[in-house]
């Protein structure tokens, strides 16, 4: 169906982290240059892992101004997410006390939570793993904190002073997409003016390791891991585990402009659908991930062979690879074959449920700059996998629309859908 | 005070209408099909009949030892036997909390007589809230890695505890392919999920499960809610919940929900429990700001996005903190929209303990079954309303009452508000 409201959603300002580079800036050039932010884990000992790989992003939390009090109230990927909210407001120009906060809400996409404090604790409470009945007397006072990732969103609030409506989505590695889904419908249909949205994600933690060492779903490339994420290359062998944030301003357009805000584009259509398949596998004809997109152009209104550039989930899985070139195939047709796709997870692996908004960051800048970013360490193509991925090397071309899609653990599919503003 | 006719939500600040009434010309959603697992009852039923005679499902924990802890009472839902609802694939990899789902929505889907298999894969969506997770599966797998090692844990533990994997595993089951969503927004999410189950039944998908399950009652899990500082440590089940109260001393936690049906009422077939009405969501002021919380104005939203005036509401399901500080907001909140006892109010999840994100899709279910039933269950175990709290809250026995339109509270912790108004459905007549 049709978007059929008049109110238009525009994004006005960004924060990004992720591996490579703190700041939306440092974000595109790693981008535009092809350089890869992928290595052996340095949290922790990876030593007993099958998979030692991960994108790390150098994040101080003190240098980025957070309070001693914020640090320990605050896990990591709450920290990523205040701080990239901090970056997306001075970015548009958005003072907080200039506006009325009831019409301010607050969207934010996590897939794993607090998942980093949480083990931190339950390794104290429970002595190592020794004690079944974990102790609450060893517990940190803000373990609930954690227990309950929407405390995310309620940082984010207090960051902003937002009043609207406030909600964390959590829908595994789709959250980033659907996160920002959410805010953009939450504006169109009047419940807010202005929705600070995105997602964080910090799961490089041993027990994250561990349950994707279990499905071998991660990439055993130990050996080479500035090139260890291959999506669409023939010699792939599993995702790089990753993490990050984005947080943008959403406006209404009509908001944005009585503001004079800077614009980098316009939400136009969004959907999500779902496989009904299996918790973590992809059937190869890709048909749920082809319905959103189906259905986002058509919310957008726009036909298959307006999109310029598509900025894939390519999480560098074998199965994911196929089932989503497959997906481009039967909802764009043969105009798939036209278009530009690339992955970044090749530079900046894939930070779960954040990893959707880092896209839309990327996407967004896309179209601002002009630019399409590559997919690195893509030498040879799966020859299953036809299209045009934009190997190695960016590429400059006029983007007006950009697709952006999601596929994630729980068979959720989601294509979301940017515009240019004239 | 003015009219009790006087349209409320319009009239104050920032309680403007979230569409300024271009939903009123949208095709009502009704709730065709409950399913339910509480501590007071397994089943719609069962639990019914119980929340009305004020049976309690609140009592010492029997999962684990909890000896140890300060707090040890809980509302665990009774008599669940997973291998007589659960395949037993499902069964290794699945928490506690997904079973229940499961099996509430299978039972949601049965009452909505609906058969799956026989609608559009596309047409269907899922959208549930959650709070924590699988936090016991989590819990074991935990324990394996750092007493065994990586090698111990589950394959199934990637998808098993997150908080994505009810919706994923209700749609997996039922082969619904449409849009799907997870809230996380602590107590308030059984709300927020059915509003969002909502939009999208509005956007043309014609039926979308939803609702709320959780279950955290494994030592992990409960040694996280410990920190929050609000659970009850009292021993004594009569005495330990008390929302209201001047002897509140906090809450007890309690596992289950419910899971609900949503359909165009144009498309539904038989009878529908009600119609969602009217939604609200708001969040608190930053602490120190001095500006007012937020749960009246997601109240006053929630009614005009209903069409409703204050006067159409027949009773308020509060969401009953049990907290002195967050009752007498709760309190005001409610006076100031109807006037000092200006309208029944009732808990009954003090017969269930607080279910985190099951405990306002219960509440919603309670609603309805008020509307078809024309009674008001009680809240239980309140001797003496705190000073201030002027609200007629049902005590002790059911009130009978024609209840056409109803109102749901509900809060999440850290500051999230939310309303939602259930009202009887009464089909249209489509002129020829």
């Amino acid at each position: 169906m049709p978007n059929t409201s008049d109110r238009r959603v525009v994004i006005t300002g960004m924060g990004v982290i992720a591996p490579g580079g703190l700041g939306a800036k440092a974000f595109w050039e790693l981008l535009t240059s092809g350089r890869t932010a992928t290595r052996t884990v340095s949290f922790f000992d990876p030593n007993p892992f099958r998979s030692r790989v991960a994108a790390e992003a150098d994040f101080d939390p003190a240098a980025e101004g957070l309070s001693p009090q914020e640090i320990r109230r605050m896990d990591r990927a709450a920290q990523l997410a205040v701080v990239c909210t901090r970056e997306c407001l001075v970015d548009s120009g958005f003072a907080t006390d200039e506006h009325d906060p009831t019409r301010v809400g607050v969207s934010v996409g996590t897939a794993v939570g607090a998942t980093m404090s949480l083990e931190q604790e339950y390794v104290v409470v429970s002595d190592g793993g020794q004690q079944w009945l974990t102790d609450h007397r060893y517990a940190s006072p803000h373990l609930y904190d954690y227990l309950v990732p929407s405390s995310f969103a309620r940082d984010v609030a207090w960051e902003v002073g937002a009043e609207g409506p406030a909600t964390v989505i959590s829908t595994g590695c789709t959250s980033g997409l659907d996160a920002v889904g959410h805010a953009m419908e939450l504006i169109r249909e009047g419940s807010a003016d202005v929705m600070i949205a995105g997602a964080t994600d910090a799961p490089i933690s041993p027990i994250t390791l561990a349950c994707f060492d279990a499905i071998k779903a991660t990439t055993a490339r130990n050996d080479d891991p500035e090139h260890a994420s291959r999506p669409f290359d023939n010699s792939r062998d599993g995702f790089v585990l990753g993490e990050g944030a984005a947080m943008f301003v959403l406006e209404e357009l009509g908001h944005a402009r009585r503001r004079n805000a800077q614009i980098y584009a316009e939400l136009v259509g969004f959907a999500s659908r779902s496989n009904a398949f299996h918790m973590t596998g992809l059937r190869p004809d890709g048909r749920e991930m082809a319905e959103a997109i189906r259905v986002a152009l058509g919310d957008a209104r726009l036909p298959a062979d307006s999109v310029d550039y598509i900025n894939a989930h390519g999480s560098g899985t074998k199965q994911n690879d196929r089932h989503e070139t497959a997906a481009f195939k039967r909802s764009l047709g043969d105009h798939a074959y036209r278009t530009p796709v690339s992955s970044i997870k090749s530079m900046v692996g894939h930070s779960l449920g954040a990893i959707g908004s880092i896209e839309i960051a990327a996407s967004a800048l896309a179209i601002r700059h002009g630019v399409v970013p590559p997919t690195a360490n893509l030498h040879e193509r799966d020859p299953e996998c036809d299209l045009d991925y934009t190997p190695l090397v960016a590429r400059e071309k006029r983007l007006d629309v950009v697709l952006s899609v999601g596929s994630g653990f729980g068979g959720f599919q989601s294509a979301m859908i940017l515009g240019r503003v004239a | 005070m003015s009219g009790s006719r006087e349209a409320t939500g319009l009239d104050h600040d920032g309680g403007r209408a979230p569409n300024d009434g271009a939903w009123k010309a949208q095709p009502a959603v009704v709730v065709t099909g409950v399913g339910v697992a509480a501590p007071n009852g397994l089943g719609r039923d069962a639990f019914w009949e119980a929340t009305v005679e004020g049976r309690s499902g609140i009592g010492p924990i029997t999962r684990f030892d909890p000896s140890s802890y300060p707090a040890q009472l809980a509302g665990e839902v009774p008599g669940y036997d997973a291998a007589e609802h659960i395949p037993s694939r499902l069964l290794a990899q699945t928490d506690h909390m997904t079973r229940l789902a499961l099996t509430a929505a299978e039972w949601a889907l049965a009452d909505a007589g609906v058969d799956p298999k026989e609608l559009p894969e596309f047409g269907m969506g899922v959208v549930t809230a959650s709070a924590s997770g699988g936090f016991e599966f989590g819990h074991r797998e935990l324990e394996k890695l750092w007493s065994k090692g990586s090698e111990h844990v589950s394959a199934y533990q990637s998808f098993a505890w997150f908080y994505a994997v009810n919706t994923g595993q209700i749609s997996i089951r039922h082969g619904m392919r449409g849009p799907t969503g997870v809230l996380v927004t602590e107590q308030a999410g059984g709300l927020d999920a059915v509003a969002q189950a909502r939009r999208q039944v509005r956007k043309g998908i014609p039926l979308v499960v939803t609702g709320g399950v959780d279950a955290s009652l494994c030592p992990w899990g409960w040694t996280a809610q410990i920190p929050n500082g609000r659970l009850s440590t009292s021993r004594e089940p009569a005495a330990a919940f008390l929302p209201f109260d001047a002897g509140a001393i906090g809450y007890v936690p309690g596992e289950g929900g419910a899971i609900l049906v949503l359909e165009d009422a144009s498309a539904a077939r038989g009878e529908a429990y009600g119609e969602i009405a009217g939604y609200g969501a708001t969040f608190d002021p930053r602490p120190g700001s001095g500006r007012q919380p937020g749960l009246r104005r997601a109240a006053e939203i929630a009614l005009a996005d209903a069409g409703l005036e204050r006067g159409d509401v027949d009773v308020v399901f509060a969401d009953a903190a049990g907290v002195v500080e967050l009752d007498r907001i709760e309190a005001e909140a409610i006076s100031g929209i109807f006037g000092p006892f200006g309208v029944p109010v009732t808990a009954p999840k003090t017969m269930t303990g607080r279910l985190y994100s099951g405990g306002a899709a219960l509440d919603l279910v309670s609603a309805l079954m008020s509307i078809k039933h024309g009674v008001i269950p009680p809240t239980t175990n309140v001797q003496r309303l705190a000073e201030g709290i002027d609200l007629d809250l049902v005590r002790d026995a059911p009130r009978e009452a024609p209840v056409r339109a109803a109102l749901v509270l509900a809060r999440g912790y850290g500051g999230f508000n939310a309303a939602m108004v259930v009202r009887r459905h009464t089909p249209e007549r489509t002129p020829r």
